[in-house]
């Protein structure tokens, strides 16, 4: 036992080792949501509003589900690093290690939440530009909730990463699924009723939707699900991930 | 048994997709000895040691290391070991002292232990002045240094060494093997390698020889020299072939075209030799008389050579693969 606690310790503080040190590579995954948030929050925000002028009431709604952009995709680049890990030999090193290998798994989906929830941070901190404030309870809420998002996310990558050989099937899994997951989840329009039947069945279940739920209903108080509905999908969704993703890697030669 | 031996292999068997890589493979070794795997690309060495270090399950057989099973007692394995792999693993973000570091972690290496252990071994490879500096500005060699160091750091009963000299220069292939034979008698450690370097092998205690999966010899290179019998004759003549033909027709011995050079194993060379040149029709441009190396025992049990032309193309791609790794993280 003291030796799986060392293991998830020490691939924790590996990741994040990794992340400080790469200073370009922080600022420009701030770069990529900033702009979304600003370029196009901005420009939409007009076209949304009847009669012209911008609406700080759509930049209020699309603020959380930026975040949750942001720690989505870094959650799952975290996770998918382990195949370079495998292209670098590294993960060799780990896999003869005396540890067991669920403590890996969940090592560095502790490792890749953290640098997440970081970068989400990032975010976090251009909330006046957007006319968004919050308490210091709601500030604490949002970082659970987006650790939870992270959580489920980089155990989902990891489930990812243990099915794939190589780094070159990765353009594929953005294509298929990060992206339409991202659009799908109601973090850049709202989910209601006006939506076409089909695509609210695929907002539906698509467990990132309520991870934006939760982190919209936490910051700027607009919800369309209950936070315990919420919670409890993003959580068991990212449990069942982290357990298949550890099965396979147990099993991986 | 008890604890006279550190490794146990017993009719040790892997398939790949059914295609065999290792064919039913039994051997000891001995706590304190050095024990090399000699054999061509392909034979099975690498394989081997994957299956020694829990990282590949046997197909079938058995075996266990510093008494415990590969395949039951995972993880008493893994504690018992130290390794280096023949592809690189270091993680190359990583400076050298966060390498060592790391790996000390998940070894279970006490805080205290630590603090005095990784100096040690970076001062044992040499690389103390660097520790600070990211892998990925290591020079092959240094890298290959590192893995060592880290191999050594948790001070295991047994090390493994897959090819730890392949690519390096001279001296630092001299280097290690300097480490090699000072951690056997400084701590005591069971040391399994492979390499396909002959003149390495030599420095093993005892040497299996591995082809297609299986080990065909396994001596100490004295004996192994000693019993391909006597002397080895290199011959060059003006038709090989014909000359080879010659030989076998008037002496009864088969001689062996190596580069160009006819060879021929002989029990009393000096004798022999006034014999060959009266005998042979063929005429001879030059003629020598040496001592088996470990060259001529692979040559005489499989009929080829360990490492011919097209091998060392091979391997010199391999050192490239390896070079360019490093450089695109
Ligand atoms: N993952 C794999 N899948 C399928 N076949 C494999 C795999 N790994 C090795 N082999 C095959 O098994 C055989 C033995 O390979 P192995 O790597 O053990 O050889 P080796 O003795 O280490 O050679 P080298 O000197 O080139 O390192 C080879 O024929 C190789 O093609
Ligand atoms: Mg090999």
């Amino acid at each position: 036992m003291k030796a799986a606690l060392m293991g998830i310790y020490t691939l924790w503080l590996r990741d994040i080792t990794r992340f400080l040190k790469d200073k370009p590579r922080i600022v420009s995954s701030a770069a990529q949501p900033l702009l979304w948030l600003f370029v196009l929050g901005m420009g939409l925000s007009t076209a949304f509003v009847r009669g012209g002028g911008g609406s700080p009431q759509y930049l209020r709604f699309i603020y959380p589900g930026i975040i949750s952009m942001s720690v989505l995709f870094t959650s799952i680049f975290s996770a998918v690093s382990i195949i370079w890990d495998r292209e670098f030999g590294f993960l060799k090193e780990v896999l003869v290690a005396p540890i067991p290998r669920w403590s890996v798994a969940i090592g560095r989906a502790l490792g890749g939440s953290t640098v997440a929830v970081l970068q989400g941070a990032i975010i976090l901190l251009f909330a006046p530009i957007v006319h968004v404030s919050f308490s210091a309870l709601q500030l604490m809420s949002a970082f659970l909730v987006m650790f939870m998002i992270a959580f489920s996310m980089t155990s989902f990558g990891i489930l990812i990463a243990t099915r794939m050989q190589t780094h070159e099937g990765f353009q594929v899994i953005t294509n298929f699924i990060i992206l339409p997951m991202f659009f799908l989840s109601g973090a850049m329009f709202p989910t209601g009723r006006s939506l076409p039947a089909w695509m609210r069945a695929l907002v539906h279940i698509n467990p990132l939707s309520y991870g934006v739920d939760a982190l919209r209903g936490t910051l700027v108080g607009m919800r369309g699900f209950s936070i315990w509905l919420d919670l409890l999908i993003v959580i068991g969704f990212g449990a069942i991930m982290l357990t298949i993703g550890a099965y396979y890697f147990e099993r991986t030669e | 048994m008890g604890s006279k031996t550190t490794i146990e292999v017993n009719e040790l068997k892997k398939e790949y997709n059914g295609l065999a890589a290792v064919r039913g493979i039994s051997f000891n070794v001995a706590r304190g000895e050095v024990f090399g795997f000699l054999g061509p690309n392909g034979a099975g060495k690498t394989t081997t040691i994957s299956m020694l270090c829990t990282l590949l399950r046997p197909t079938s057989g058995h075996a266990t290391v510093n008494g415990f099973d590969v395949t039951r007692d995972k993880l008493a394995v893994r504690r018992s070991i130290g390794l280096v792999f023949q592809d690189p693993s270091l993680d190359e973000r990583l400076t050298a002292l966060e390498n060592l570091k790391f790996h000390a972690m998940i070894y279970g290496v006490p805080k205290a232990d630590r603090g005095k252990r990784i100096p040690e071994v970076l001062e044992l490879v040499e690389l103390a002045g660097r520790q600070n500096d990211p892998v990925k500005t290591f020079s092959g060699g240094m890298k290959r240094r590192l893995e060592l160091a880290r191999g050594l750091l948790h001070r295991p009963k047994v090390l493994f060494l897959d090819e730890p000299t392949l690519g390096l220069d001279p001296q630092t292939r001299h280097r290690i093997w300097e480490y090699v034979k000072q951690l056997k008698i400084e701590e005591g450690i069971s040391i399994f390698l492979t390499t396909h370097y002959m003149d390495e092998a030599e420095n093993c205690d005892r040497i299996a020889i591995i082809d297609h999966g299986h080990i065909i010899a396994i001596d100490t290179p004295e004996e192994l020299k000693e019993n391909i019998g006597g002397e080895v004759i290199m011959l060059a003549t003006k038709d090989n072939k014909k000359a080879a033909a010659e030989i076998r027709e008037r002496f009864g011995i088969s001689a062996v075209e190596v580069n160009g050079d006819l060879s021929l194993q002989v029990a009393d060379g000096n004798h022999f030799m006034p014999r060959l040149i009266r005998g042979l029709e063929t005429e001879i441009t030059s003629i020598s008389l040496r001592k088996p190396t470990l060259e001529d025992v692979f040559l005489k049990m499989t009929g080829r050579r360990i490492r011919d032309e097209k091998m060392e193309g091979i391997d010199q791609a391999k050192t490239r693969v390896r070079a360019k790794r490093g450089r695109s993280r």
